[in-house]
């Protein structure tokens, strides 16, 4: 139990939340056909951080945070400039605008001397959940004690707050959001400005994908983001059960894909520890392949559809 | 170590091998990335890359576990290709449902394919066996790190990357520009899709040891979208585009090899990124500054059609009236830049004549001047009569089109005036210039 407690309890939490984050904006950033702003924008947070590390002079969360969300707004609105002028499709203005700001960032890490100290870009791209300990815990009694929970890992913390703030924005504009998601032409019709909402979206996702990083890096950052989004569209129709839903798969890959991780090496006689923020991404990818095969809408849905337009007597 | 010595390729062997390579790399990404990038599938090259990481590792277990060389080259990019090609195969399977769009299918491959390939790495670490180290770099990028039979390798696939998109030159163009029609000719369009995914994952695995996995998708999509910023030709595009690649990769292994401590492969697609700006801000017709220059000559020639058409109907209400520029100037509303540039303009360009503060239209003004006005009232009079609108509706409706539209078009609306309301024509005409020429 107390090992459990040291050594499990904050990245498993840590995971869980951050899918949980990530998760549930994600739902935005699906149904608004913009998956691919989260692999662009978890790319180009990295020279924001670097640069806020330079500026700090430390691994201080909050300077860190405001970089990368400078570093994620930049970006975004580059990738906008960058298609409007040019007339570019979409995934080439990104791969144009995120490469350059990674490359960037890269260079910085080198000559801004973070590389001496542990901001690499493996930090960066695979994470550091294992990293998360909560070392003052010496029993199931440092659950209840002020002094041992006040040495709880603060990326936990940090997570459970931006969960607390995603949440209230959702409940607070859903009817906003889901008017921008499905009718963005309607919704500019009858006087509503869903491009300062898209704004908003995009703040939202950058803060999530910020503040899950150092749970699970930056590429897995994306499978957060995507997959329980993806898992839900799969499963159902409705806007509340898709967050509902998505919600549900984010803890299950979240929590499942940490356990997994802790549990299957001793079941396969490994010596050493898997990698858990891969195995998130792997449970992610097996639940989605469940979806796919057994969900109502996935390939099932795809061949009902095939028959229905093979009858037109059917669809009406 | 100078940059000039590097750049010639005399900074050393290992340098000039680096250099070399990279550049292969960039001509062979370059030219396949137009016409990935026409295909509308620009990011298709991030999802593979990062999709090989599971192969990478994977062919380092299999070795491992069958006792063979765990650091042999060919089986690591045999390993890496598989997993790369499952993904894009992946893709497409993904959006077949229609629940799913392509854009997120990439996102999901990209991310899991790459969570699979670091679970599989803390497998590989947890093996009995050496050569684990680098098998990170093997998938970042050792750019700086390339050995002589690496860059040979790289070199001889872009020379077959390339004579390929030359032979399939043709029928990649029509599978790019339009599907349907390849389909309608008789190409066989999915085994030239196939082909050209093919060739990218070729290219894109290759890339790997040159600039590294998330640095392979910056040649295959920068120097590609830079040459699509200047012409508008396939023919002129992709030689441009695989001409950019080898320059950005040249220039940029010269770089990190002059300057000690800049990675090469951030340092290749830093001068890749610094091409597609100049060429975003310069690109004769698709650049910022075309685009600024023809935004501003428009207002300019907006500006100076109100003010003609000012002084027009002034001469034509009262001939004798003075005419000074505060009153052109009030009627078309103008900012501060058209009330300096304009006056200029126009009286170089010999429409005006301003004497003690007086303006007069000259006699190619006044005829300007008609011809404007004529066109003003034309538009007025079509988009009451074709439109129904009110009067002063159709004044703005009009200012709206008259000066962008071709003058075809306003030969139209005048042919349609002519045939349907020619009552209506008559009354929008207006005199001929001698009749209301105003003498100074």
């Amino acid at each position: 139990m107390t090992e459990f407690l040291q050594l499990d309890l904050a990245p498993m939490l840590a995971a869980t939340l951050a899918c949980l984050v990530c998760g549930l904006v994600g739902n935005l950033l699906l149904l608004t056909r913009q998956s691919l702003l989260g692999d662009a924008i978890s790319h180009s947070v990295l020279p924001g951080i670097v640069m806020g590390f330079w500026v700090s002079g430390s691994r201080a969360a909050a300077p860190l945070v405001a970089g990368a969300m400078l570093a994620a707004v930049a970006a975004a609105l580059l990738i906008a400039l960058v298609r409007r002028l040019t007339r570019l499709e979409p995934g080439a203005a990104m791969g144009v605008v995120f490469s350059g700001f990674f490359a960037l960032g890269i260079v910085l890490i080198e000559v801004s001397g973070a590389h001496a100290v542990d901001l690499d870009v493996d930090c960066v791209l695979y994470g550091q959940l294992e990293a998360l300990i909560w070392p003052a815990a010496r029993g199931p009694g440092a659950l209840l004690d002020a002094a041992a929970l006040a040495e709880f890992p603060a990326e936990v913390t940090t997570l459970a707050v931006v969960l607390a703030l995603t949440l209230l924005l959702l409940v607070l504009l859903w009817k906003e959001l889901r008017l921008a998601a499905f009718d963005p032409d309607f919704a500019h019709a009858i006087g509503f400005a869903p491009r300062r909402l898209s704004l908003l979206v995009l703040v939202l996702v950058s803060v999530a994908c910020v503040a899950a990083f150092w749970a699970v890096g930056s590429i897995l950052v994306i499978a957060a983001l995507v997959a329980p989004a993806a898992i839900a569209r799969l499963l159902t129709n409705g806007y509340a059960a898709q967050f509902r839903l998505s919600a549900v798969a984010a803890v299950a890959m979240g929590a499942g894909g940490y356990w997994l991780a802790a549990l299957a090496p001793g079941a396969l006689g490994l010596g050493h520890g898997l990698n858990a923020a891969g195995m998130i991404a792997v449970l992610a990818g097996v639940l989605l392949a469940f979806a796919w095969l057994f969900g109502p809408f996935g390939r099932r849905g795809a061949a009902r559809r095939a028959t229905v337009a093979g009858h037109p007597a059917a669809a009406t | 170590m100078t940059l000039l010595e590097a750049l010639l390729f005399s900074a050393g062997y290992n340098a000039a091998v680096v250099a070399l390579g990279c550049a292969g790399f960039g001509l062979a990404a370059g030219a396949l990335g137009c016409f990935v990038l026409l295909r509308g599938r620009a990011l298709i090259a991030d999802a593979a890359a990062h999709a090989t990481l599971p192969g990478v590792a994977g062919a380092f277990i299999l070795a491992a576990l069958a006792g063979w060389e765990v650091r042999s080259l060919p089986l690591l990019l045999a390993g890496a290709a598989a997993t790369a090609a499952v993904a894009v195969l992946l893709v497409s399977g993904l959006t077949a449902g229609g629940r799913i769009r392509d854009d997120a299918a990439m996102a999901l491959v990209l991310s899991i394919g790459f969570g699979t390939g670091v679970v599989l790495i803390s497998v590989v670490q947890s093996l009995p066996v050496g050569g684990q180290a680098g098998l990170k770099g093997f998938i970042l990028g050792q750019a700086a790190g390339m050995s002589a039979a690496d860059a040979r390798m790289i070199g001889l696939l872009a020379a077959l990357a390339l004579l390929l998109v030359t032979v399939m030159f043709r029928p990649l163009a029509a599978l790019c520009f339009d599907r349907e029609f390849a389909a309608a000719v008789g190409l066989p369009v999915r085994a030239l899709d196939l082909a050209l995914l093919g060739l990218m994952l070729a290219v894109t695995v290759a890339g790997l040891r040159a600039v590294g996995l998330i640095l392979v998708v910056a040649l295959m999509v920068i120097p590609a979208a830079t040459a699509r910023l200047l012409t508008e030709r396939l023919e002129v595009m992709v030689p441009l585009a695989a001409a950019m690649g080898a320059l950005a990769a040249w220039l940029g292994a010269g770089l990190s090899s002059a300057l000690p401590g800049l990675p090469t492969g951030a340092t290749i697609t830093l001068v890749a990124c610094t091409l597609f700006v100049a060429a975003l801000l310069f690109a004769p017709r698709r650049g910022a500054l075309a685009f600024a220059w023809r935004q501003a000559m428009l207002s300019l020639t907006v500006a100076r059609d109100h003010a003609l058409r000012v002084a027009f109907e002034a001469a034509e209400s009262s001939p004798a009236a003075p005419l000074a520029w505060a009153d052109l100037g009030r009627g078309a509303g103008w900012s501060a830049w058209q009330r300096a540039l304009l006056p200029r303009w126009m009286e170089a360009a010999g429409w005006v004549t301003e004497r003690a503060g007086q303006v007069a239209l000259t006699p190619s003004g006044l005829a300007l001047a008609r011809d404007l006005t004529r066109r003003h009232r034309l538009w007025e009079h079509y988009m009451q009569a074709a439109g129904g609108l009110a009067p002063a509706a159709a004044h703005r409706a009009a200012d709206e089109v008259e000066h962008t539209l071709p003058p075809e078009v306003t030969r139209e609306a005048e042919a349609w005036l002519r045939r349907h309301d020619p009552a209506r024509l008559a009354e929008g005409e207006v005199p001929p210039p001698g009749e209301a020429e105003r003498t100074p």
